[in-house]
């Protein structure tokens, strides 16, 4: 039982984060029809300015100063070089993110190399906020989870409640009548993206010291996080929020119980056979559940997009 | 007038006339010929690994040149069909079949064909984002579950086999590099003429127009689902020849031939090559093959500039390479291609030398950051200097700055000469 609460903290933590990245990609998504490849990157991107910001003048300005910059490198981005290439159309537009995905971890590798980055948590949160059972929680995972909690409670405010957040919704259906009640969707655009790819940056500039910061950190959390907004449903808030807590639990879950399936299949009936190494299917055997857990994210997507292609939470069909 | 315009590109497309064969067998002759022109053992694996390149790059141009589908998981089919061959060619070994060695591609097309049937059925309903993001997804997972499913895919150093297993095909052991060469050139015509050949069938040709309006091509009574499904097994089909060729080449697989970086690498060589022409991926395999055993060579930074290359191509030539040569077609038919050839040289070459003085100040900045302690010489385009001084960092940036400057002051003249040689009326001077 302490051990599922335990779980529950740390799945919590990795499905906060996520939908830090899938909130905004989702926005981008939603807003102009591309997916953002690129999108990870900016998160390795706030990690590493947060990194060398910390170096000079601490952690929190390193919160403070890495996503701003994030931001306008985004809107950047938007402006001068995706606004380009959107008169090819969207495979264009899918392959230039692309492209950037691919240069932004060839230059973090030109300047700053290969290794990790000794970037660490502030000695400020280095302690345990509470014990569950002797597993102690600490308190930056509780930093981290009210930073996302604040985020996402703003950006809801924000889109609902707000005359910014009625234009943005408003220029999500219908840009054309938008821009005739005159409006600047281009710059609505340029906004929007700089806003997501800087919550982007927030999100690497908290999970890098926890991740770690080096240059395959995007990579390895950037499919997953088009895993979560297709799951959730492309261009759907809610939809990105369910799908990252459900990531977030899955693969903490499937990583923390050690099931083998030779039990499962032992339980079912079958019978172990005598030499498994002759057996074609001895991998069956010794598979454990921590091992598939990764790809169980993969799984769920397929499933999805075969069974119900507009996502959880999707009103469109992608 | 339309008519008029319509009637030559019907008769190229109808017949096969000995014009139209010109290229192949001009290709084949120099294919055959290389290994003459280029002996060393070097040379001929380089080759090797370019038409291989050569073919999963055409079968990835038939999904998104052809059929509009951007795939990043098209690695997975070569890979599963090498993987099978490579079991092929051990089961082959142990229990003495009779299959010569150069009929094992046709088991890696098959299997390719196969997982192809089975993704595709569900893949291809759509194309666009869906289709881009089940491939990614399909991609990652036959990638993540070759770490897994060790007794197939053999874990993460791979499974390898033996080539020269059973007896010799026409006396031909392939012990070397140059009767593996051939074998692959063989493999390599036929299936770029296959491709082609899909390219002019009522299918492939359908496939253009479901790219181009899936709406319309169903309204006028065909399935836009289907000739995806088609153009979608065949790509899988010839990728796996591809992977084929790549078992009896390097004997071995492993994880890296499958996941996503090297589904990714093909998308970089077609796109860098053009996506509009058939010979398009051809140009992007050999340019990127030589990019990297000629670059990697000499730095270490290959990628960053293959990379700034690919962003590039995107961004200002959508066409790729060979959209860039294609584009003087029309001029050299006006007969005015002479116009460009002064433009083109005083802006090029001072273009060429801005792009060398970048890349100095680029190494130098590297070497700065990451030479070990103390180490402060670098040799660079054939000098050896001290990375710590200022005048060779005042020379690049200097070399740098003026030859874009005068790059940029000739190009009204580069593009007042193309308009020139592209337009129709007479010439005024």
């Amino acid at each position: 039982m302490d051990l599922i609460l335990v779980n529950l903290i740390d799945g919590l933590v990795t499905g906060l984060l996520l939908f830090m990245l899938s909130a905004g990609l989702t926005l981008i998504f939603s807003m102009m029809g591309v997916l953002n490849f690129a999108h990870a990157s900016f998160y390795m991107l706030g990690a590493y300015f947060a990194f060398q910001i910390s170096l000079f003048f601490g952690f929190w300005m390193g919160l403070l100063i890495a996503p701003l910059i994030v931001g306008v490198l985004g809107a950047g981005v938007e402006r001068y070089g995706l606004r380009r290439v959107h008169q090819y159309g969207h495979v264009p537009e899918l392959i230039f993110t692309f492209g950037l995905a691919l240069l932004i971890e060839e230059l973090v590798q030109f300047l700053w190399g290969k290794n990790q980055m000794p970037y660490d948590i502030p000695e400020v949160l280095q302690f345990t906020a509470f014990a569950i059972a002797g597993n102690s929680i600490p308190a930056y995972k509780i930093f981290m989870i009210f930073v996302s909690v604040g985020i996402f409670i703003a950006l809801l405010y924000i889109l609902t409640r707000t005359r910014v957040g009625m234009i943005i919704q408003a220029a999500l259906s219908y840009p054309r009548t938008v821009e005739a009640l005159g409006h600047n969707v281009p710059l609505v655009f340029m906004g929007v993206f700089g806003v997501g790819t800087a919550l982007a940056g927030v999100a690497g500039v908290i999970a890098g010291p926890v991740l770690g910061t080096f240059p395959g950190m995007a990579f390895l959390l950037g499919s997953i996080v088009f895993v979560t907004i297709v799951i959730g449903g492309l261009g759907s808030l809610w939809g990105a929020l369910v799908a990252s807590l459900l990531i977030g639990w899955i693969t903490t879950f499937a990583a923390a119980y050690n099931i083998a399936f030779a039990d499962i299949l032992m339980a079912i009936g079958f019978t172990m056979p005598e030499d498994l190494d002759d057996s074609a299917l001895r991998d069956l055997w010794t598979l454990t559940l921590p091992q598939i857990g990764p790809i169980l994210p993969y799984l769920l997507m397929v499933l999805i997009l075969v069974l119900r292609p507009q996502g959880l939470f999707g009103k469109r069909d992608a | 007038m339309t008519e008029q315009a319509t009637t030559p590109t019907n008769l190229r497309a109808g017949r096969i006339s000995t014009l139209s064969a010109a290229p192949w067998v001009i290709a084949t002759l120099f294919l055959l010929a290389m290994p003459f022109i280029f002996q060393s053992n070097s040379a001929i694996t380089i080759m090797n690994q370019m038409a291989i390149t050569i073919i999963f790059a055409l079968s990835y141009n038939m999904l998104l040149g052809q059929g509009g589908m951007l795939s990043f998981g098209h690695a997975v089919y070569m890979g599963v069909g090498g993987f099978f061959c490579v079991h092929i060619m051990n089961m082959v070994e142990d229990m003495s079949l009779p299959l010569p060695l150069p009929l094992l591609p046709i088991f890696g097309g098959l299997f390719g064909l196969g997982l192809a049937t089975i993704v595709g059925s569900f893949s291809t309903r759509k194309a666009g984002t869906v289709f881009a993001m089940i491939s990614l997804g399909v991609g990652e997972l036959i990638a993540a579950c070759s770490i897994i499913i060790v007794a197939f895919f053999g874990g993460e150093e791979g499974v390898s086999g033996d080539r020269t297993y059973g007896l010799p095909f026409f006396g031909v052991e392939f012990l070397q590099q140059i009767e593996v060469y051939y074998l692959i050139v063989f493999w390599l015509i036929v299936s770029a003429l296959l491709m082609y050949l899909f390219s002019r069938t009522p299918v492939g040709r359908m496939a253009n127009a479901v790219r181009d309006n899936p709406e319309r091509a169903e309204f006028l009574g065909y399935s836009a689902r289907w000739v995806r499904f088609y153009s979608f097994c065949a790509s899988g089909f010839f990728a796996g020849i591809a992977g084929g060729l790549f078992a009896i080449n390097y004997e071995i697989l492993t994880e890296e031939n499958l996941n996503l970086t090297q589904s990714g690498a093909i998308l970089l060589i077609t796109f860098l090559g053009g996506i509009g022409f058939f010979f398009g991926p051809i140009i992007g395999a050999i340019v990127f093959t030589l990019l990297q055993t000629v670059l990697s060579l000499q730095t270490e930074l290959w990628q960053l500039y293959v990379g700034a290359l690919f962003v590039a191509t995107v961004m200002y030539f959508p066409g790729g390479l060979a959209g860039v040569l294609m584009m003087h077609v029309p001029a050299f038919r006006l007969g005015r291609a002479g116009h460009l050839v002064v433009p083109y040289i005083i802006t090029l070459i001072p273009a060429i030398i801005g792009i060398f003085g970048l890349c100095a100040l680029i190494e130098m900045i590297f070497h700065l950051r990451h030479a070990p302690l103390g180490e402060s010489e670098m040799t660079l385009f054939w000098t050896t200097f001290d990375s710590h001084a200022v005048v060779p960092w005042l020379m690049a940036l200097v070399i740098t700055v003026v030859a874009f400057a005068i790059m940029r002051r000739n190009m009204p003249t580069l593009r007042a000469a193309w308009h020139r040689a592209n337009s129709l009326e007479e010439e005024s001077a």
